[in-house]
């Protein structure tokens, strides 16, 4: 077994890991769309002037309309979730160089963490024995270290380990600055970027001389097994073992139901602990999730029988009541072992 | 241990022993090298795949070579076989004695790889930062048996260096136990040698030493070293190589790199075999060695290769004959020759009968790649001795005349001065009975226009080595078609490649086929086919090739993004000025030194360029240890020390050096350099990086390392030439008029290394005490080599300044026509060719880098700053300008 004793400040969520299922927050996104906001919203007292659109821009939202963020980290904490994620998952100077706000990477990501200790904090303070977390939200951003986007020279690369390393060291940084409890690598797609931000998280640990437990969480991309830049699900696993991870899981492009096998995989594997937040099912043909909690939970369960993992939530397309119907399941099972 | 690729490959007790596959690697495959070095990655991928495909379960990737930039190389590789699923699923090893190309390598891949390899040589605090990296990228690592003290080579050492390096990487660094393995030095044994006797043995004994004391670590090696002795005799070769991974990997060796081809199975050794190999490996008896030896000649049969010489002067005056081409004996040629005259009824039979058997046996050895070019030299150094005796005897009898293949012209082009790849190439197409008219060098193209016709040859063949003969070359297939010489032309040297005459040259001669030849062994075949019936087909593939590669070249070009020449100045390589403070040249002004001892020169030679030169490709002394070139590597350095002393003995390789350091500035990229008094005597213009580059790496110019003239801090720089070779156009003559092309070439590629080893000292001299900047480094010949050095000395024409036109600025700066009596041609070549020239600069971040390709903006900026026209200087630099 590997050493699971890194960090220091956290003794708490990994007791608390070892008697319960951990139960994840559900889909930001999905409930952002739900409140049809405009250009507007997004510019609100911080971008009034910027020169291009920010719609769809919706890490912007923990700077101009904190308002929603709060809201939407309070329905999940009501859900049941014990750890709900910052709204940071494009926060790094390569997601944002789009609409060129690379400059406000640390806002972004210091605030974000900032609105959703504060909800953590009322929670744990209302209900001291069930302690609410915060995990930073860090994603893939949108290039790949190990795919060529021209396919004419499959050698070319528009981004490289060097600038990942870079752009995560400064969301990290921000995010602990903002107080996070845990930080959560998901929708890993391509390893490689994987890699870049362990590297990335490890330089700011020992620059700041402090660590937090760290989750990652791998995207499988279809029947295959493997992530999009190929590797099987063991493959991923073991290219991520080097760092003694809090816990290594699976999320977002599979329904629950498609996401089992892999998850068996990393279950018995994996010497953390392990995580699984999957989609509301499959998109239908208007790119809605429509599995419904009641179906979701269905599923679920099948993985509890089978004592598959110990941290549950879930991605695109869950809402609050998948959160509940999910948590209300984990309460009556006892968490996958480590051996 | 668990690693991956696209796939999962983990070590488990069934898992008994995973084999490295070896082939993608520069320096154990001549063949890898050469498709990396010609940028032919595709194939390259190739080579990776069929690695895979046979088998191996762990990709060894090797970009050790010093004419690659191996950083850029390894990335380029890497990411390549990224997009290919059946290669990437297995796990890679970065093979590398560069940290720096270690660590480019471990950002490409995204599976846990292995690092080849890391070890206490340069102390515990290198080791430690390096495996604290490795731990962070995520990779095991292959630590190596050596330590401050060199390699290990006895059990005890063994032991000692593995224990502390386990210890430092478990207990210090937390490394993980299960990721660490140690090499722990497989070494040949039956060398002769007594201390090589228990080479075998103390590995075993250090491999379970290890599997029990140091716990969860793995022990892989290099197992061909063990068989070295007896390279030539597969067979024993095979068994030895079984023998030895039954045993180690009974004591607890799980991983290796084996060659599966060379590999019998252990129970299919003859028992007899099996008992004297294994009392070597274990040193069971006394005379193992011996015994194994004699037996090993009578599983031989007859030994080819050690037939007795008193034995073949037994054979028939015919045999003997062939066997001393093939052998490149001169010794007997003579009588021999004459005893067949006497027999044959004409002289010309002589020729005609044994001596061109001889040499087509030759020839047949050498396409096959079973002789390499030094011995095929040599053997038509027999052959002209033999033919020499023989002319008389042919003139007194009217009529006899000696068929040919078809003569070819050869030619240096006007401005060079280069000759020796020239001269190989004439050697071995003259064995191959093709009639050679060498017409020198520094030819004009019509002078070889004149000379074709007048001689009514049916090839030309053109060489040059520094890039403004290319534009001699497209002139001279200028001159040929407007001339209407409707012959073949072939196109070789240093600088010339396959897409360059692809797409600069052919265009020029629509008339007849143009073809690049890579080497003079490639020069055989390409002549035979261009004269013989098949010349159609031969010549419409050649133009099918070259019509993709110039397809491909277009389409390529458009790919790269440029900066405008003030964009590249903003992004300049910056050093912090601030606090730098230039050490001051102990000397100022011109030296001159004629005294140097010149055989403490000769110790600084890099003898890996002289082996390339006679087209036996490995890094020198592994070369001399090769499993298919060894033997003759040796041969042929034995000869070039025998060339070396004679030389050094009779003085003909005397070193005059010139040399000066001056105050200097930079503005933008020119670097303005002054006088003792502050005047400006001359300004070096240099060139900047113009291709975007990704966001953390810089245009650079060579002006970005002289100190800004807007900082106002004092700088330096200095500039040189050496030459060695005063006397050698006249001692290779004297060879060549004695009919030993062989030595001619020797003696000439001795002085270019020699050339090159006077700059090298030079260079060290200046450092340490000339210039004085850093007087406490302590290098070995081979730290030189890989330029551990601080401080750097390019040469114009080189990748950092690819501009000939500076070596006039060095030149006056040194008048170094009169005072070491080296001038430039109309093309810029040195002269004599044994010479090098360079710029000095000091500063510890200044460093090589390749220009590569340049817009015509900068041409023209650059025009203007050296008051030159606009279309000199593209002339000039057209090999680097992408229009």
């Amino acid at each position: 077994m590997k050493e699971i004793f890194f960090w220091h400040n956290m003794n708490d969520i990994l007791s608390i890991a070892k008697h319960k299922i951990l139960v994840l927050d559900g889909a930001m996104g999905t409930m952002i769309q739900r409140h049809k906001l405009e250009e507007l919203d997004f510019r609100k007292n911080w971008f009034e002037g910027h020169n291009s659109p920010l719609k769809g821009n919706n890490d912007l939202l923990s700077l101009t309309r904190p308002d929603i963020i709060k809201d939407i980290h309070s329905a999940y904490f009501q859900s049941g979730a014990d750890i709900v994620e910052t709204n940071t998952f494009s926060g790094t100077s390569i997601a944002q160089s789009d609409y060129g706000l690379e400059k406000y990477v640390y806002d972004i990501n210091f605030h974000s963490a900032k609105i959703a200790k504060e909800i953590a904090f009322n929670f744990t303070s209302k209900e001291p024995n069930k302690p609410r977390f915060v995990a930073g939200s860090i994603g893939p951003t949108n290039r790949t270290a190990s795919i060529s986007p021209d396919v004419n020279d499959p050698g070319f690369r528009n981004t490289s380990f060097d600038e990942l390393n870079i752009a995560y060291q400064e969301q990290v940084a921000a995010l602990l600055d903002g107080g996070v409890d845990l930080l959560l690598i998901e929708t890993v797609f391509d390893t490689l970027n994987a890699k870049a931000a362990l590297f990335a998280v490890e330089e700011v640990f020992q620059k700041q001389n402090k660590s937090v437990p760290v989750m990652v969480s791998g995207t499988i991309t279809d029947a295959s097994g493997r992530t999009l830049t190929g590797q099987t699900t063991e493959a991923f696993l073991i290219s991520m073992s080097h760092f003694p991870l809090f816990s290594i899981g699976l999320n977002c492009a599979l329904g629950a139901a498609d996401m089992q096998p892999y998850l068996k995989t990393l279950s018995r594997n994996a010497s953390f602990f392990v995580s699984a937040h999957p989609n509301a099912g499959l998109p239908n043909e208007f790119g809605e999730y429509e599995e419904t909690p009641e179906k979701m939970v269905e599923q679920i369960k099948l993985f509890l029988d089978d004592n598959l993992v110990n941290i549950i939530g879930g991605c695109c397309g869950t809402t609050p009541s998948h959160i509940k119907a999910i948590s209300e399941l984990a309460a009556q099972y006892t968490p996958r072992k480590i051996y | 241990m668990k690693l991956s690729g696209l796939e999962p490959l983990v070590f488990n007790p069934e898992r008994n022993f995973v084999n490295v596959g070896e082939r993608t690697n520069v320096t154990g495959s001549k063949k890898f090298l050469r498709l990396i070095k010609e940028e032919k990655f595709d194939e390259a991928i190739d080579v990776a795949r069929e690695q895979v495909e046979g088998g191996a379960q762990i990709l060894d990737v090797n970009m050790d070579e010093g004419m690659l930039d191996g950083e850029a190389a390894m990335v380029r590789f890497l990411n390549l076989i990224a997009a290919e699923p059946d290669i990437s699923r297995i796990p890679v090893m970065i093979d590398s004695s560069k940290w720096k190309i270690i660590e480019a390598g471990l950002k490409c891949i995204q599976g846990k790889g292995v690092v080849n390899s890391i070890s206490l040589k340069e102390g515990e605090e290198q080791f430690k930062k390096q495996a604290k990296l490795i731990k962070q990228f995520g990779a095991a690592v292959i630590v190596m048996a050596f330590d401050e003290n060199g390699q290990a080579d006895s059990y005890e050492r063994r032991i000692e260096i593995c224990e502390r390096s386990y210890t430092i990487l478990v207990n210090e660094l937390s490394f993980p136990a299960e990721d660490i393995i140690f090499d722990p030095n497989v070494f040949p044994v039956a060398t002769g040698m007594d201390e090589h006797k228990n080479n075998a043995v103390d590995f075993f004994k250090a491999t379970r030493w290890i599997r029990e004391n140091l716990p969860a670590a793995h022990i892989s090696g290099g197992i061909s070293n063990v068989s070295f002795s007896f390279r030539g005799n597969n067979v024993v070769r095979e068994a030895m190589h079984s023998a030895f991974l039954y045993h180690a990997i009974n004591e607890g060796m799980d991983m290796g790199i084996v060659n599966p081809s060379m590999l019998e199975i252990y129970d299919d050794i003859p028992k007899d075999l099996l008992k004297k190999v294994e009392d070597v490996l274990l040193n069971r008896s006394e005379n193992a060695t011996e015994e194994l030896l004699s037996f090993a000649q009578n599983i031989k049969g007859v030994a080819k290769s050690e037939v007795k010489k008193a034995e073949w002067r037994e054979y028939t005056v015919e045999k003997r004959l062939e066997y001393s081409l093939i052998k490149g004996i001169t010794e007997f040629i003579i009588e021999d020759v004459e005893e067949v005259r006497q027999k044959a009824s004409r002289p010309i039979e002589v020729i005609e009968g044994p001596l061109m058997n001889g040499m087509n046996t030759v020839g047949d050895l050498f396409g096959e790649g079973k002789m390499f070019l030094p011995q095929v030299v040599k053997s038509a150094r027999v052959m002209k001795k033999a033919v020499a005796y023989l002319t008389p005897f042919i003139e007194k009898e009217k009529g006899g005349k000696l068929l040919t293949k078809g003569k070819i012209l050869l030619a240096t082009v006007k401005g060079d001065v280069h000759d020796i790849g020239k001269n190989i190439v004439g050697v071995v197409l003259g064995c191959n009975h093709y009639e050679i008219i060498d017409l020198g060098v520094m030819v004009s193209a019509d002078k070889i226009i004149r000379e074709a016709v007048r001689y009514n040859v049916d090839i030309i063949g053109l060489s040059g080595l520094i890039t403004p003969s290319l534009d001699e070359m497209i002139d001279v297939a200028k001159e040929m078609e407007k001339n209407k010489v409707h012959v073949p032309l072939l196109i070789g040297g240093a600088t010339t490649s396959r897409v360059h005459t692809a797409v600069k040259i052919e265009k020029e001669l629509p008339s007849s086929p143009t073809i690049h030849v890579l080497d003079a062994s490639r020069s055989v075949p390409v002549a035979g086919s261009l004269l013989g019936d098949k010349k159609e087909d031969f010549i419409e593939n050649i133009q099918k090739e070259y019509q993709i590669l110039r397809d491909y070249h277009f389409k390529k070009r458009t790919e790269k993004i440029y900066l405008t020449i003030q964009e590249a100045r903003s992004n300049k390589y910056s050093i912090d000025w601030k606090d730098y403070k230039a050490v001051e040249p102990k000397l100022k002004g011109i030296q001159k030194i004629n005294n140097f001892s010149s055989s403490e020169i000769a110790s600084y030679i890099d003898w890996t360029p002289f082996f390339q030169t006679w087209e036996l490709h490995g890094r020198y002394p592994k070369i001399l240890d090769d499993e298919i070139v060894g033997e003759e590597a040796q041969k042929l350095f034995k000869d070039a020390h025998k060339m070396l002393q004679e030389a050094l003995d009779k003085n003909w390789l005397e070193v005059q050096v010139v040399f000066g350091f001056w105050e200097a500035y930079s503005i933008d990229d020119d670097i303005f350099i002054l006088d003792e008094s502050g005047q400006q005597i001359g300004v070096s213009h240099s060139l900047r990086q113009q291709t975007k580059k990704s966001s953390k790496a810089y245009n650079m110019s060579l002006a970005d390392f002289i100190a800004p003239k807007s900082s106002d801090k004092k700088d330096y720089i200095g500039a040189f030439v050496v030459t060695a070779g005063k006397n050698i156009d006249e001692i290779a003559k004297e060879f060549e008029n004695n009919l030993d092309d062989y030595n001619a070439i020797m003696i000439k590629a001795i002085a270019d290394r020699m050339a090159e080893a006077a700059a090298e000292y030079l260079h060290e001299k200046v450092r340490k005490q000339y210039w004085g900047y850093s007087k406490e480094e302590e290098l070995s010949n081979d730290e030189l080599i890989r330029e551990k050095y601080k401080g750097i000395r390019p040469a114009p024409g080189y990748p950092a300044c690819p501009d000939h036109t500076e070596k006039t600025t060095i030149f006056n700066l040194l008048d170094a026509q009169n005072n070491v009596g080296v001038c430039l041609t109309e093309s810029l070549a040195m002269y004599p060719a044994s010479s090098v020239s360079g710029w000095y600069f000091s500063h510890p971040e200044s460093k090589y880098f390749g220009l590569g390709k340049i817009k015509m903006d900068q041409i023209k900026d650059l025009s203007n700053r050296k008051k030159e026209e606009i279309s000199v200087m593209r002339k000039w630099l057209s090999p680097n300008l992408d229009d």
